[in-house]
């Protein structure tokens, strides 16, 4: 069996959509933050695979887009991991249903 | 001598800055300190100024807005100097004139840019500059009624304003609309257009004139449009009244010489009869209104009405007849021009003594007073002698002017002079019968205690009175200034 | 070859003038000086005025003029000038030898009033402007010496400021010889517009002379006519008498001078002036114009005459009388006698100055008592004043032979009956003449004969310096009549032109039996009614309600006061009303529609366009409060809702696609 585009997407997908009902479901913001990452990978999965099955894969642009997504990734996850802590200092609590600020 | 119109123009406006940073006390000597260098360079003008040479000198001119067509345009003919020069006459006077009161540093601020604007009107010749001053000098008016006013003042300021600058925006539009006809704001271009042809299409160039027409008239004013002037003069403080009487006044019959008859020849010719008519009605009902007067100051302002309409019956029979010999034409400009610096002086003189009467008793009824002659003798007799050259005696000033006018329109719309002679009848019963009830009779109780004239009130009697008879007796010196003047409007008016 | 006084006549009157000014600026108000300094100037007009007077005599119609340059206006000159003919001459010496008598007596009779200077100064003012009025070469000239006349005519009449009575006389008599001005104004520019110049005289040139009156052609009658409107206003002439006897408020000095002897006959001059303007064109001697002068003359005359018997007033029945000769007067001019009409003018200046003058003495005699009933015998206590009184009587009278008056009088006659149309006013006048006597009559027995009454019991002879003038005038009077006879006319010839012949036996005319009668008959009725008068008048007694009528002085003034002067009242009035309410009116009107205006923009604006925004607003605010709701606040709610937007975007594109 060899790896198609469509496997890659299908993989992607799924991975994106496990991502989307983490941070929907879950009630701790980690487990949110997780699944924002998962969210992440599953693009970043994808954009992978459009490079490698494009008419351009020779260069390796792709890959230098996705550890760049990567690195910013990582950035996102400390400012929220960041933010997290500073909402649990103020609100001493880290589930969502409750940081309802926004209300209008 | 380029610049000194400019000069002129400015120096009462940095007059009044002064006086605005200058200590209270100082403002009305500052005032005057001023007008005594406007009065040196009008006399430089003056001395500059050729009077054998027809059409504007001294001019200066400078590109302000090409895109409109506006340019700075200041020239002096013998009109604009006649009218410069009794400017530079009166004001003096009004400080004068004015006591030493509270809130003297706005009053005197006000009035210096009211002159300012009053040298702007006279000497401009281009409209957009023109109407520039021309406004200039009506807010300060207002301002000055407003807040220095008497009784009824508010009223009678916003009269005033709405009033003349109801006008004043009709003419407005009315310039607007020649200008995108004909493209050119200058006076001399105009004039020369609306000899030659009609300025404007139909209704158009009647729009136009009415528009002009309205303004003017409402500041001269015209019958029927002078019922602001009763109560603005009424009201208005004895200095402003000298000078919206003596100086102001003249911007209309300014504006008829230089702006109406000039550029609406035909129209004038076709309206001639309605327009002389309005004329004699000026003479006649307001000679007959100051007549039933009770108040000095608003028969006096009656009267005004009356002189600034025999200006205006020499005009209008100027433009209006169909046969118009030289001569005639000339000695009814001449008369104008002769009846508008006359009637300069001696109204605001008599303005000025009404003033002192109302400072002496308080009041200025004409039957608040009695028997005056026996106790102010000085000031009765200087008194008749303004009224007197008011009513046209001969050997004063205003005569001569009565004189001409009368000669030119006599020959030119013999009618309507012989209904406007009437006028002279009227103004004498009110003169006679206000110098009857004031001057005559037992002294009045309420009058027994007033001081005759002071020797600061002499300082501007004496020389008032001399200059009237100066120009009654020997008025060659005037006419020199006019003569050119004369002979130049009368040939575009032949 | 002129003389110098040619050129230098205008000093006649710029000395008074002079002295006037001087007394004006420097004299106190009860200075002696004022006095001598007006007579002083007075004396000196009347020698330049002799001096004037010699080169006249030279050669019959002698005329030499100056004129000048006044002003320019445009391209044009306004030239005035003076002239020196015979009618100047004669009256420049009348005006200052009869104003030097009155100025002498006014320094007695006004001694002790407190604005004597002033009154010398006035006086000094008037003889200067009426002396400028005789030798002016030029209308405009005239006009503008003719108007200060009137000044001073006012400022005089007006002299004593605190009576009422004065002022109003003052007033009413300016402003009625104003009326006849204003005619007089207008014949002035319709002929400087028709002739082109106002000189009288300019080597050919002028409106009188040839050349002019060329120009002038048939519009003459009516500049004719209104010019003489101001010779009607100020010669006190019907319709424009009334002023004259009211003007007799003022001091008697000035009456005589002024309201008698020259400024009243300045009408008659200026009608003399311009007289070929009045008969230009004239057929027989008859031109309309002329035509209307004799019969306002003759109403004049007769009106004035028939006033004057029913007064009480002493200076009110001369001031009658002089309103009548100068009716005779006008009547001599427009038959076609100028001389005469002048040379009467001249015996009536003198004659009536002494009649005036007299009265003042009168009346200064009876303490300011003016009311011939209350006067009689005086003259036992005032035989000066009495004897010249008498001359001047019988000079006014036409008693023939000593007294000048008379033979100008039946010069008059000779002219009137003469004239072509009619001879209605030479019978009219010889009415007149019975009349006059007869009023004359009755004031000398009601002031100086039958017995003393309660003002004459206190009565004094005046001074000297107020009985020397009445002597003068009398002799002047007597005098004058040795030059005016038929015998010898020379004033006539002179005044016309014409060398004088004497002959003797041209004395006595058939006419002068006709006057010698009417006046014995004037006399003798007056003697016979008026013998035995006491506080009642005979006259009133028989005929009461004539009268009153003439007594009321025709209810002349009465008449106007409900006409003319109501009528200009209720217009003044209506004027000032007018301006109030129906021009204010209006443009109170147009305000008051721009004003509602702008209260209605301000309806439409508060209560349309700004609740329709205010409503906008809460309908918005409303829905905010809906969507509001919407937003939970809840994280993972608004992350759904992405998501299912996202999930809807997708399926829309694949349903594109």
């Amino acid at each position: 069996m060899t790896p198609t585009l469509q496997l890659f997407l299908v993989i992607s997908a799924a991975l994106f959509s496990t991502g989307l009902l983490a941070a929907l479901s879950r009630r701790h913001a980690i487990f949110i933050l997780i699944g924002i990452e998962l969210m992440l990978a599953a693009a970043n999965l994808n954009f992978i695979a459009f490079w490698r099955f494009g008419p351009a894969s020779q260069n390796p642009t792709g890959v230098m887009v996705a550890i760049f997504s990567i690195a910013i990734a990582a950035a996102e996850a400390a400012v929220g991991l960041a933010l997290v802590i500073a909402v649990y200092r103020h609100y001493r609590t880290t589930n969502v249903r409750r940081l309802d600020q926004l209300k209008g | 001598m380029a610049g000194l119109i400019t000069a002129l123009i400015l120096l009462p406006l940095l007059g009044a800055l002064c006086v605005g940073v200058a200590r209270k006390n100082y403002a009305r000597g500052i005032a005057l300190l001023f007008n005594t260098i406007t009065a040196i360079v009008c006399f430089l003008l003056w001395r500059n100024f050729d009077t054998s040479v027809a059409g504007l000198q001294m001019v200066e001119r400078h590109v302000w807005i090409p895109a409109i067509g506006a340019e700075y345009l200041l020239g002096l003919d013998g009109l604009s100097l006649l009218l410069v020069l009794l400017t530079s006459l009166i004001f003096p006077f009004a400080f004068l004139a004015q006591s030493r009161s509270a809130g003297a540093r706005g009053y005197c601020a006000l009035m210096l840019v009211m002159q300012a604007a009053l040298y702007g009107t006279f000497t401009a010749h281009n409209f957009v500059l023109w109407f520039l001053f021309y406004e200039m000098s009506l807010i300060p008016a207002f301002l000055l009624i407003k807040i220095w006013g008497g009784n009824n003042r508010d009223r009678a300021a916003t009269k005033f304003f709405i009033y003349t600058f109801l006008g004043s925006v009709a003419m407005l539009l009315s310039f607007l609309g020649i200008y995108f006809a004909k493209g050119t704001f200058d006076f001399a271009a105009l004039a020369e257009l609306g000899r030659s042809g009609p300025l404007l299409d139909g209704n158009l160039a009647w729009l136009a004139f009415a528009g002009i027409f309205l303004g003017l008239a409402v500041k001269v004013p015209l019958f029927p449009f002078h019922t602001w002037l009763p109560d603005a003069y009424e009201t208005a403080p004895v200095g402003v009244s000298m000078v919206l009487t003596g100086v102001l006044s003249k911007m209309g019959v300014y504006g008829f010489i230089r702006l109406l008859l000039p550029l609406f020849p035909r129209e004038i010719q076709v309206l001639g009869p309605w327009l002389l008519g309005l004329a004699v009605c000026s003479i006649v009902f307001a000679s007959l209104a100051a007549w039933a007067q009770s108040d000095l100051k608003r028969m006096v302002a009656y009267l005004s009405v009356n002189h600034l309409g025999y200006c205006m019956l020499g005009l209008f029979a100027v433009t209006t007849s169909a046969t118009r010999p030289a001569v005639e034409l000339q000695a009814a400009l001449s008369g104008v021009f002769l009846q508008v610096l006359n009637h300069g002086i001696t109204a605001a003189a008599l303005f000025y003594y009404v003033g002192l009467l109302e400072e002496r008793r308080g009041r200025r009824g004409i039957g608040d007073f009695g028997g005056l002659m026996q106790r102010t003798p000085l000031l009765c007799g200087w008194m008749s002698v303004a009224m007197f050259s008011s009513l046209g005696l001969p050997g004063l000033n205003g005569f001569i002017g009565e004189f001409l006018i009368f000669k030119g329109s006599f020959m030119l719309s013999g009618a309507a002079t012989a209904v406007a002679v009437i006028g002279l009848l009227f103004t004498a019963i009110a003169f006679l019968r206000a110098m009857q009830m004031l001057f005559s009779g037992p002294l009045a109780e309420s009058c027994s205690a007033f001081p005759d004239l002071l020797r600061r009130e002499k300082w501007i009697v004496v020389p008032v009175t001399l200059l009237m008879f100066a120009i009654g007796i020997a008025p060659q010196f005037v006419f020199k200034i006019v003569n050119t003047t004369v002979v130049q409007m009368a040939r575009l008016f032949a | 070859m002129n003389p110098w006084i040619v050129d230098y006549l205008w000093l006649v009157p710029v000395v008074p003038l002079a002295a006037s000014l001087l007394i004006l600026t420097f004299a106190g108000s009860r200075s002696k000086g004022a006095a001598a300094l007006a007579i002083i100037g007075q004396l000196a007009s009347l020698a330049l005025s002799v001096i004037a007077f010699l080169p006249t005599l030279q050669e019959a119609g002698w005329r030499a003029f100056h004129n000048f340059t006044w002003f320019t206006f445009g391209e044009n000159a306004v030239r005035i000038g003076w002239v020196l003919d015979p009618l100047t001459a004669a009256m420049s010496v009348m005006i200052t030898l009869v104003g030097l008598c009155i100025f002498v007596f006014s320094k007695g009779y006004m001694a002790g009033d407190k604005d004597f200077s002033r009154f010398f100064a006035y006086l000094s003012f008037f003889s200067a402007a009426m002396l400028g009025v005789v030798i002016a070469n030029s209308l405009l000239l005239l006009f503008v010496c003719w108007e200060l006349v009137g000044l001073a005519s006012y400022l005089l009449i007006g002299f004593w400021i605190h009576k009422p009575s004065a002022a109003a006389a003052a007033k009413k008599a300016f402003i009625t010889t104003r009326i006849g001005d204003l005619g007089f104004f207008l014949g002035i520019f319709w002929l400087y517009g028709s002739s082109g110049t106002l000189l009288f005289y300019d080597g050919g040139k002028g409106c009188l002379e040839a050349a002019g009156l060329l120009a002038i052609g048939s519009s003459a009658t009516f500049i004719a006519l209104l010019i003489f409107c101001g010779a009607v206003g100020k010669s006190g002439q019907f319709p424009l008498h009334v002023w004259l006897p009211d003007a007799m408020e003022g001091p008697t000095p000035v009456s005589a001078l002024i309201h008698a002897a020259t400024m009243v006959a300045a009408g008659v001059f200026l009608v003399a002036r311009v007289y070929p303007l009045f008969s230009l064109g004239a057929i027989d001697g008859v031109t309309p114009s002329l035509t209307v002068v004799v019969w306002i003359g003759v109403i004049t005359a007769l009106m004035a005459s028939l006033i004057a018997i029913a007064q009480a007033d002493i200076k009110r029945i001369l001031a009658y009388s002089t309103v009548s000769q100068l009716g005779l007067m006008m009547v001599s001019l427009g038959v076609g006698g100028v001389a005469a009409g002048i040379m009467h003018l001249l015996a009536h200046g003198f004659f009536k100055a002494l009649l005036f003058l007299g009265s003042g003495s009168v009346i200064h005699g009876c303490h300011d008592e003016q009311d011939i009933r209350k006067m009689g015998g005086l003259r036992k206590v005032m035989p000066v004043t009495f004897l010249t009184y008498a001359v001047g009587m019988m000079a006014l009278s036409g008693v023939p032979l000593f007294f000048s008056g008379a033979w100008t009088k039946e010069e008059i006659l000779h002219v009137a009956v003469h004239w072509p149309p009619s001879q209605a006013p030479y019978y009219l006048m010889l009415a007149g003449v019975v009349l006059t006597a007869l009023y004359m009559t009755r004031q000398m027995i009601y002031v100086f004969f039958g017995n003393r009454q309660a003002a004459s019991e206190k009565a004094h002879e005046s001074p000297r310096v107020m009985t020397m003038p009445l002597i003068l005038l009398a002799v002047c009077t007597v005098g004058l009549s040795a030059v005016v006879t038929p015998a010898w006319p020379w004033l006539h010839a002179y005044l016309s032109g014409k060398p004088a012949h004497f002959a003797m036996a041209q004395l006595i005319q058939p006419m002068l039996f006709v006057s010698l009668a009417l006046v014995a008959a004037g006399i003798g009725l007056g003697v016979l009614i008026y013998r035995r008068a006491g506080e009642f008048d005979p006259f009133a007694r028989s005929q009461p309600a004539f009268f009153r009528f003439l007594e009321n002085k025709m209810w002349v003034d009465e008449l106007y006061a409900y006409t003319v002067v109501g009528f200009s009242k209720i217009a003044a009035v209506f004027a000032d009303w007018m301006d109030r309410y129906i021009w204010d009116g209006l443009v109170r009107a147009l305000g008051a529609i721009g004003q509602s205006f702008g209260v209605l923009t301000k309806g439409v604006d508060e209560r349309g366009i700004n609740a329709g925004v205010d409503e906008g607003v809460i309908g918005a605010r409303g829905i905010g409060r809906v969507m509001s709701a919407w937003h939970s606040g809840q994280i993972q709610t608004y992350l759904g809702a992405v998501a299912v937007g996202m999930l809807a975007l997708l399926l829309f594109y694949a349903w594109l696609a």
